[in-house]
């Protein structure tokens, strides 16, 4: 069969290269049996039993199901692989009760080499049973090519995979991950409903994001997820706006390494990233600004564009409106969309008959600020002044009207009385 | 059969009727705009149809309210002007401030603390000539704010831009000064005091009875008397419809605002405590915000089905 197939290259060897080298590998893998030592177990032989439903065993409390597919494993990558290739301690029939575990780093080195330093590799060291292994998230005897639809890794079933450790929050808790459950907020998100309502391969999944194999605590400095990381991971598809974030105020203080400036998940958080022309978000994100801008938010919420917002509709200005949003620009930058030089063109974008007097409203005036607007200041200490002069003498006013009855029954028994007493001491 | 008076002309309760109907149009228009935190101004200002609808309307009433109060202008330019009423802006029938309401306000604080006799009331009390004054000055003040903030794009070729900071916290502040004393002072002074609870139905009927109108005002009284004046004033018993009517229109309007004015109350107060609002989405950890804070059960029925 060797032969056979070496024969079946020399014809095709001019048209592809990797065939030659798909050859070469399954020739290295059928001269594994004889490597191993295990020459004599062919997978029928294997099969006559474990393709019996239904066979279990038992491994550290845990049943695990020691039935394997045929029509499955046939369709598997690893279908031309003999079974003791992987259950390499297996030499005859019947074997052990107990066998060694799996090594698939015999083979996929590289990958598990990463895997090891990753957080699941590493947890798996300390003795943490939860944390993924190989089987977790590429399967058993069904693997299939990464590209393949039916692959638990392929792009579009990579979310479920992941969810099935990182949608439950009981054990998120258990292992003090910070996100309680990753999977419904990123399967809520853009990129989750691009992937699972559009069937998107380009849409970001937990990968493309994370890594794979060597997947690094969001602490760690070399974690594509670490805050140092996040525009650069970002930036892998997002090229564009990366690009524009690097000259604004955030990129350049991201790029001086000010511990306040922002980076895209502290906007757009990590994993529930919204379609930004949804209401939802855009109302949220004036909030999200706020969190740093606190200030600005209040003043904002006393202006006519931050009472309608509040109350949830978006087609006053917000945040983004004036101030642009991955270009923000500090004020006295001549680019900035509210430096003075260009405010009037920015009022005008809603407001076509904007003059330059019509800019000289300010959108985060302060009342209580007296150096900013001192008429602003006076009206605002003087409508104060009259609301709480008015109802204080009115108050007193009513509550001595309306209390009049107990008044007079009180003071007419306090003059009884004491006209009692001067009767008696008379 | 008692014999009954007029205290108030046809015209004058309907400009009344106009001012109830205009003001609690523009609070429960405008105020979800001021108390945007508060869950019942933004319920309110969704039920209306949105921040545009609630806009519109207020602007219509805004100018159903300019309208009474040309109206009222008009009316007052007329007595003076052409009909010679020099009383408009002095003596017992004017609204104008006299020496005698110090007097009388001095009278009624004893009477409320048992120290002296109900004082003799004329016309108009001191404190409906607050109530209108207030009123007057709350138009003004209102109006005039209201119109810069509507007519923006024109005053802004006449006034430099941040007169519409002044503008939004002048038409806001008188707002809720106008509002809370409409609410509360003038409710209870008109209505909800203990000689007229639960409601002085004149402002509607227009007509008092003589024992009343001896009783509330016997200066007026005297004085109508001395001058041979009463029997102009002399009508029927208010028809048992007009009182029905006036009942259920005066219950409907004080209703509507005092649960106004609770809600704002309320709002006022836990305002306090979120100056920015509700509280943001934002945890403390970089990678995410905090999913407790979730709106709950959206994508999360995925997770059993691929486990």
């Amino acid at each position: 069969m060797n032969s056979l197939i070496e024969g079946n290259s020399h014809v095709s060897l001019c048209k592809s290269l990797t065939l030659v080298a798909s050859v070469l590998f399954l020739s290295v893998v059928f001269s594994l049996p004889v490597v191993f030592g295990s020459q004599s177990l062919s997978n029928e032989v294997c099969l006559s039993c474990h393709s019996v439903p239904g066979l279990e065993n038992e491994r550290r409390g845990k049943k695990i199901s020691l039935t394997v597919d045929p029509q499955r494993f046939s369709q598997s990558v690893h279908a031309l692989l003999p079974c003791t290739v992987c259950h390499s301690d297996i030499s005859q029939v019947p074997h052990a009760a107990d066998l060694k575990p799996v090594q698939c780093a015999q083979c996929h080195g590289q990958a598990a080499a990463d895997y090891q330093t990753s957080v699941h590799g590493s947890a798996q060291l300390n003795g943490d049973r939860d944390a993924a292994t190989c089987s977790d998230c590429h399967g058993k005897h069904d693997i299939m090519k990464a590209a393949h639809p039916e692959s638990k890794v392929y792009p579009l079933q990579l979310p479920y995979t992941c969810g099935a450790c990182h949608g439950d929050p009981a054990l998120a808790k258990k292992h003090n991950i910070p996100v309680a459950n990753a999977y419904k907020l990123y399967m809520d998100s853009i990129h989750g409903r691009a992937l699972e309502k559009s069937g998107l391969l380009v849409a970001a999944n937990c990968t493309s994001c994370h890594g794979s194999h060597r997947i690094l605590p969001q602490a760690n400095p070399q974690s594509t997820v670490n805050r140092r990381s996040v525009p650069e991971t970002c930036g892998k598809c997002h090229a564009g706006v990366l690009k524009i974030f690097e000259n604004s105020v955030h990129g350049k203080g991201f790029a001086a390494k000010k511990p306040e400036a922002p980076v895209c998940i502290d906007c757009h958080t990590a994993h529930e990233i919204k379609r930004i022309d949804l209401d939802v978000w855009k109302l949220e994100i004036v909030r999200e600004c706020g969190t740093c801008h606190a200030q600005s938010l209040r003043t904002y919420r006393d202006s006519f564009h931050g009472q309608v917002t509040a109350l949830g509709f978006t087609r006053v200005a917000r945040c983004s409106d004036c101030h642009g949003s991955h270009d923000v620009l500090p004020k006295a930058d001549p680019r900035s969309s509210v430096n003075a030089n260009r405010i009037v063109a920015t009022c005008q974008r809603c407001h076509p008959l904007a003059n330059a007097n019509f800019a000289k409203y300010d959108p985060h005036a302060d009342p209580a600020d007296h150096a900013r607007n001192p008429v602003l200041y006076f009206t605002a200490r003087f409508m104060t002044g009259l609301l709480f002069g008015v109802f204080v003498f009115f108050g007193l006013h009513t509550a001595l009207w309306a209390a009049r009855p107990l008044i007079a029954s009180v003071r007419k028994r306090f003059t009884s009385g004491r006209r009692g007493e001067g009767e008696k001491n008379g | 059969m008692a014999d009954y008076y007029f205290r108030f002309s046809l015209g004058q309760r309907f400009q009344h009727g106009l001012l109830v109907l205009s003001f609690l149009g523009l609070v429960g228009t405008g105020m979800p705009l001021r108390y945007n935190q508060a869950g019942w101004a933004i319920w309110l200002s969704h039920t209306l149809g949105g921040f545009g609808v609630m806009g519109f309307f207020h602007r219509t009433f805004a100018i159903l309210l300019t309208l009474c109060f040309l109206a009222h202008l008009g009316e007052v330019a007329h007595r003076f002007l052409l009909r010679r009423e020099r009383g408009v802006f002095w003596g017992p029938d004017s609204l104008v401030p006299q020496p005698n309401d110090w007097r009388e306000f001095w009278q009624h604080v004893k009477w409320f603390l048992s120290l002296g006799p109900r004082p003799a009331f004329g016309r108009f009390t001191y404190w409906e000539k607050f109530d209108y004054w207030a009123v007057f000055w709350g138009m003004g003040i209102i109006g005039c704010s209201g119109y810069v903030l509507w007519f923006h794009n024109f005053f802004s070729r006449l006034l430099p831009g941040w007169i519409f900071n002044v503008a939004l916290v002048l038409h806001g502040e008188e707002a809720l000064l106008a509002m809370g004393f409409i609410f509360t002072i003038h409710f209870f002074n008109s209505h909800l005091r203990p000689e007229k609870f639960p409601m002085d139905l004149v402002i509607f009927t227009g007509r008092v009875s003589e024992e009343e109108f001896r009783q509330e005002r016997p200066l007026e009284y005297e004085r109508r008397r001395r001058e041979g004046l009463l029997d102009a004033l002399k009508t029927d018993a208010p028809p048992r419809w007009m009182k029905n009517f006036s009942r259920i229109i005066g219950t409907i309007a004080v209703s509507i605002g005092i649960l106004l004015f609770v809600l704002i109350i309320y709002s006022l107060l836990t305002e306090k405590w979120s100056p920015v609002g509700k509280p943001t989405t934002l945890s403390s950890t970089p990678a995410g915000r905090n999913p407790e804070q979730e709106p709950p059960a959206k994508a999360g029925d995925r997770v059993e089905g691929s486990g």
